[in-house]
């Protein structure tokens, strides 16, 4: 997609900056012996879109898995729309208005395409209609009767984010959504949250690829060894782009 | 006629079919609540037999203490033994999430030993007759064959349960919920569905369609505290042959190996109780995942 799009262009004004979506205080994650996460604190606001950002194993996926309640062990504060979640069970989390995209984007096998969609429960008013999806996502209504898995990646990924989109969650975890997909599916990736960001989604990106994830977020949260080492307005690109050398450079 | 051919009296050949349908019937729904079992909870639930058993005992419990005849038994035995299944998994199977197959195995396995042996403390070792309902006495004569009322009831009961699992499994929410969950329970979970409540309840059916197999066991064996543990190992090599977790598995090759092993009493009787294991094996070696199982 053109980097050239400007994130005001995007709904990047509309951001509330007075409403937490959540907020994460002192986050230290575990599995097992691993002391996967060392203290994270991040604060995302109604309506923004921030990405996660750091080489494998800094722990990003850690941090959406962890806010899901899906990590063995977790010590800290998780605050969902004003709710604390640290102990809370992960299908409670996602009756929050949460919606979780997860790296290998979890299609389940045994289901079809229309059954994988359907299958959320809906977790808040205001989700998006079976109709909208297919509008959205023309592939998956062609294919609404095959066997979930055997979509092509691109369009798996594209079931994956329509199936939250369904369910009403506002606050959407989404884990590389783009990893090893063609160029012009990353480029509908690319449209899908532009105008999920229109419609005021909170979004809560982990990506590898800067150049798609530069110009459609708020705010970028660098990651390493479990922390997060800095936090960068849009605005900042370019004065910080030597943060962004150090800790995604290979 | 081709059973004039055989050599066999048409009246053997098909007492025996019936016979093996019948025994089909009860391997198709205990194979069919092992494979629900397996599916969401990775168990081998081990002590199927002994909840077989148990419906079978509740049937008489339920005529003895409360007047509840044969068809009342029918709702309320598997509900009542599905409910002592939801304890089980509740106080029990959960504190095993997550850890290997085998912790379950065992678990279960001395769980089936404790009821038995219970079982056969309070009530002794030989069987305890029950009668068929009065709607149900007599048979008819085919011409080829003399076929019980009752027998074919069985059949007919269990392809009923059996139809209704598979469409429970595959046409409804639940049964998306379930298939979802066999497959990734946390992110079934991350998705909002209660999945250990989904758990329990998949273990509690499990369990109540073995009991509801002992209800329509009861008039047919005697009532005795053993009843499960003669059949339980035959109803897991239908498993493994079906395919662990598969419900279309379960009940397909659990009528199969019933017929198989009637017929198989007719030509050979004495392979008649190894001729199960012996496809069991065969499918093993050609097919491990089993016929209808998805390779891992």
């Amino acid at each position: 997609m053109s980097t050239l799009i400007e994130n005001h262009d995007i709904g990047g004004q509309h951001v509330s900056e007075h409403i937490e979506e959540l907020r994460i205080q002192d986050l230290h994650a575990f599995y097992g012996e691993s002391h996967a996460l060392h203290g994270i604190d991040l604060t995302v606001y109604q309506g923004e879109l921030v990405t996660l950002l750091g080489r494998n194993g800094s722990g990003r996926t850690t941090t959406l898995r962890s806010i899901m309640g899906l990590v063995g062990h977790r010590t800290g504060s998780i605050m969902l729309k004003g709710e604390e979640v640290i102990h809370a069970t992960p299908h409670s989390i996602a009756h929050l208005g949460v919606g979780y995209c997860p790296e290998e984007r979890g299609i389940f096998s045994r289901l079809s395409v229309e059954e994988n969609l359907m299958l959320p429960p809906r977790v808040a008013a205001g989700g998006m209609s079976v109709e909208e999806l297919y509008e959205m996502f023309p592939n998956l209504a062609e294919r609404r009767k095959s066997q979930g898995t055997r979509l092509s990646g691109g369009e798996q990924q594209m079931l994956a984010m329509a199936r939250i989109l369904r369910t009403g969650a506002n606050i959407l975890l989404l884990d590389e959504i783009t990893e090893g997909l063609a160029p012009v599916i990353v480029d509908k990736l690319g449209e899908v949250l532009i105008e999920l960001k229109t419609r005021g989604y909170t979004v809560v990106l982990v990506e590898q690829n800067f150049v798609f994830a530069a110009p459609l977020a708020d705010r970028h949260f660098v990651m390493d060894h479990g922390k997060i080492v800095a936090c960068i307005e849009q605005d900042e690109l370019e004065s910080k782009q030597h943060i962004f050398d150090e800790y995604l450079s290979v | 006629m081709l059973t004039d051919l055989l050599g066999f009296p048409p009246q053997v050949l098909f007492g025996q079919l019936l016979l093996g349908l019948i025994n089909g019937a009860f391997y198709a729904v205990l194979s069919l609540g092992l494979a629900v079992i397996f599916g969401l909870l990775n168990i081998v639930n081990f002590a199927h037999g002994a909840l077989y058993m148990l419906g079978a005992f509740a049937t008489l419990g339920l005529m003895k203490f409360f007047g509840i005849g044969y068809w009342g038994a029918l709702i309320f035995a598997p509900l009542l033994v599905g409910i002592v299944g939801i304890v089980i998994e509740r106080l029990l199977l959960r504190r095993l999430a997550g850890v290997d197959h085998l912790y379950g195995l065992l678990l279960t396995f001395g769980l089936a030993l404790v009821l038995e042996g219970t079982f056969v403390k309070l009530f002794g070792a030989s069987g305890i007759p029950y009668s068929p309902p009065a709607q149900l006495q007599g048979g008819i004569n085919l011409g080829f064959m003399f076929l019980p009322w009752y027998r074919g009831w069985v059949v007919v009961a269990s392809l009923i349960v059996c139809a209704a699992t598979w469409y429970l499994f595959e046409r409804t929410k639940i049964g998306a919920y379930l298939r979802a969950g066999t497959e990734n329970p946390r992110l079934l979970q991350a998705f909002g569905v209660n999945v250990p409540l989904l758990t329990t309840l998949a273990y509690g059916y499990g369990v109540a369609l073995a009991a509801f197999a002992g209800v329509l066991a009861a008039p047919i064996t005697q009532v005795n505290p053993l009843m499960g543990s003669n059949l339980i190992i035959v109803v897991f090599a239908v498993v493994v042959i079906g395919g662990m977790g598969s419900i279309v598995g379960a009940v397909v090759t659990g009528l199969a190996m019933g017929v198989i092993e009637g017929l198989t009493k007719v030509f050979w009787p004495e392979a008649s109780s190894t001729v199960i294991f012996l496809v069991m094996a065969i499918v093993l070696v050609l097919r491990p995942a089993g016929l209808f199982g998805k390779a891992a």
